[in-house]
């Protein structure tokens, strides 16, 4: 078939590129519209927005920095915002990559029924939305919840979790590791691909379990640590959902303690309609997302360790 | 052990060997070892499963069950009456028709479209693909809420408030995530396949529908089972553009029906396991999508 059409390849060959040049375009289209429409035009709109008093309906009028001025200097909530959300991100982004590593250690055996074991470490995972967020103010009710009385069954008596302003932000970080399953799963895909040789010549050398795990399994995971935090930091910091629907409506906790940054956000954007100010905020956003993708990057060569265990 | 060792040492040289006999020779050593782990595997289990068994138990109790203390694990009187009550004290079945409509075309526009896009990316060679990728995977990295806000303007300008067409219409479009996982997916079918059609004479768009769309079945079913539970779990996108009740999906009324009754836990544990049923029934079926999904990211996200 191929000696069919050698005599004309050289003609072909640019004829095909024309024409493969259009059916690449006309593939991508729906990508290309759906960005420019539902993401670039709104992302500029929202850049010149944020210098504007913008309030959807009836006035739109350039400001300069004057939205950046009052968040940074009047608007108290937006620091309160600020405090919370880093809580969040501070505890939560180590707490759940420890526990998934550990739990994708412990399913990285080659023991009979760790399928099934598998099976239930992930399943928390899979479940989502307001149904999750009412079970967990079930389980944390002060009075009848499964959490405090198991803890009264131990002589603990547990605190109010929602309902003290200390306790709610640790609250949302215990529901957030019920469900470290799926980066497990990402971590056991790794760890499945390390060579065993690896191990079996440092059981040779004499090194015990803890120093291969320290010496071996760390090493050839960092790469999935590091992919793992980026991406957990950038989730965390855009917690809301969950502070929304477990606070009395819209109330953001006792004594604003869940009022997150997306939390204000949305307060300013949908509740008050100040969408010039919310637009700065989420401009503020952007950077700080960026500005962490940044640090995590510059600082993933001094301890992300590249080559062997990656299946790419 | 020297004897164990100096034997998988000398097996090093012929590796399919290793892993049997490797195995073989220490499950002895092994043997308490794996006791403790099996202890270790059950105690988490009954932690990460507790919370589930507790709604469905809660689910089924009677209120004065559930205030007293110590509490039960399981109910002593077992009230299935409670999931009636639930469902009429809601409009149940009017908001799980109409998420299941916002699901449906979510479900459509995610599948289609990736796989269309996708096939571009992997399959097709024209300029500016590269550019276009990186494109493609910074979409990735921008915060949902620095997109939302102008969407919300654009889609109130459009008359599109109110309507299930914001909820809908994006996914017709592609998205980053899909597109990836879609393109890895083409990247492992033979290129020859797409070349000798060609040579038949078919076109792109023949060789993507009649040829592609079957091959590349089991991504389109993990993409769609991720959308169909991203959907279906959707809170934001409903509460911000859905405001007549009775357009609301099963998410927003659980969260209405929370607020209204705080502390029927029963009623609100059986509302909260009926809106979960459908994930987890897709889980138990069709696991295997759910895990190939990961491991397809886990692959080339390292």
């Amino acid at each position: 078939m191929a000696s069919k059409v050698k005599p004309r390849k050289k003609k072909e060959w640019s004829k095909k590129r024309k024409k493969d040049a259009m059916w690449g375009l006309f593939f991508v289209s729906p990508f290309i519209i759906g960005f420019l429409v539902f993401m670039l035009g709104p992302m500029l709109f929202s850049f010149y927005g944020s210098f504007t008093n913008y309030n959807l309906t009836s006035h739109m009028e350039f400001i300069g920095f004057g939205n950046f001025i009052r968040m940074f200097t009047r608007d108290e909530l937006f620091w309160t915002s600020l405090y919370n959300t880093a809580y969040y991100v501070l505890f939560n982004v180590p707490l759940t990559a420890v526990g998934s590593v550990l739990l994708a250690v412990l399913l990285n055996r080659r023991i009979r029924g760790i399928s099934i074991f598998r099976t239930i470490f992930y399943f928390p995972a899979i479940l989502s939305g307001v149904a999750v967020y009412v079970l967990w103010m079930q389980l944390l009710s002060p009075s009848s919840g499964l959490v405090n009385s198991l803890l009264a069954l131990i002589g603990i008596d547990g605190p109010a979790w929602l309902f003290d302003p200390n306790w709610t932000k640790p609250a949302l970080i215990l529901m957030r590791l019920w469900s470290v399953g799926g980066s497990m799963l990402l971590y056991l895909a790794t760890l499945q691909n390390i060579p065993t040789q690896l191990y079996e010549s440092a059981e040779i050398d004499g090194a015990n379990a803890f120093q291969r795990f320290r010496n071996i399994t760390i090493p050839m995971i960092t790469p999935i640590i590091f992919y793992d935090i980026v991406t957990s930091t950038i989730g965390a910091f855009q917690i809301f959902q969950e502070a929304y629907v477990m606070t009395e409506s819209g109330t953001a906790g006792p004594a604003n303690s869940l009022l997150f940054y997306n939390f204000h956000m949305w307060n300013k954007a949908f509740v008050a309609f100040d969408m010039g100010y919310a637009m700065a905020m989420s401009m503020v956003l952007f950077v700080i997302v960026l500005v962490l993708t940044f640090i995590n990057l510059k600082l993933a060569p001094r301890w992300v360790h590249y080559g062997g265990g990656s299946n790419e | 052990m020297i004897g164990t060792t100096e034997k998988t040492g000398a097996e090093k040289l012929n590796p399919p060997a290793i892993k049997t006999s490797f195995f073989k020779s220490q499950k002895n050593t092994k043997k308490m070892g794996n006791f403790f782990t099996y202890i270790i595997l059950i105690l988490v289990s009954i932690i990460l499963m507790l919370p589930l068994v507790w709604m469905v138990s809660t689910s089924l109790k009677p209120m004065t069950e559930i205030a007293q203390f110590p509490p039960t694990l399981l109910p002593e009187e077992v009230q299935w009456e409670n999931y009636l009550e639930t469902i009429n004290s809601f409009p149940f079945f009017q908001y799980a028709k109409n998420t299941l409509f916002i699901t449906f075309f979510v479900v459509l526009g995610n599948v289609l479209s990736n796989s269309f896009i996708a096939y571009g990316f992997a399959k097709i060679d024209f300029p500016g693909k590269g550019l276009l990728f990186s494109l493609v995977l910074a979409t990735m990295m921008i915060p949902s809420f620095v997109v939302m806000i102008p969407q919300y303007v654009l889609f109130s300008k459009i008359g599109w408030v109110g309507t299930y067409l914001p909820l809908i219409v994006p996914s017709f479009f592609g998205s980053g995530f899909n597109i990836f996982l879609m393109r890895q997916f083409y990247l492992s079918i033979d290129d020859e396949l797409i070349e000798a059609a060609q040579i038949d004479g078919a076109n792109h768009l023949y060789i993507w529908s009649r040829l592609m769309l079957p091959l590349t079945k089991p991504a389109l079913i993990t993409i769609g089972i991720q959308s169909f539970n991203g959907a279906w779990n959707d809170f934001l996108g409903p509460l911000l553009y859905i405001h007549e009740e009775s357009k609301y999906t099963l998410q927003i009324g659980l969260q209405v029906f929370q607020s209204q009754s705080t502390t029927q836990w029963n009623y609100l544990m059986a509302g909260a396991t009926l809106v979960l049923l459908p994930t987890v029934l897709l889980f138990l079926f069709a696991q295997k999508y759910f895990i190939e999904g990961m491991d397809l990211s886990a692959g080339t996200k390292g």
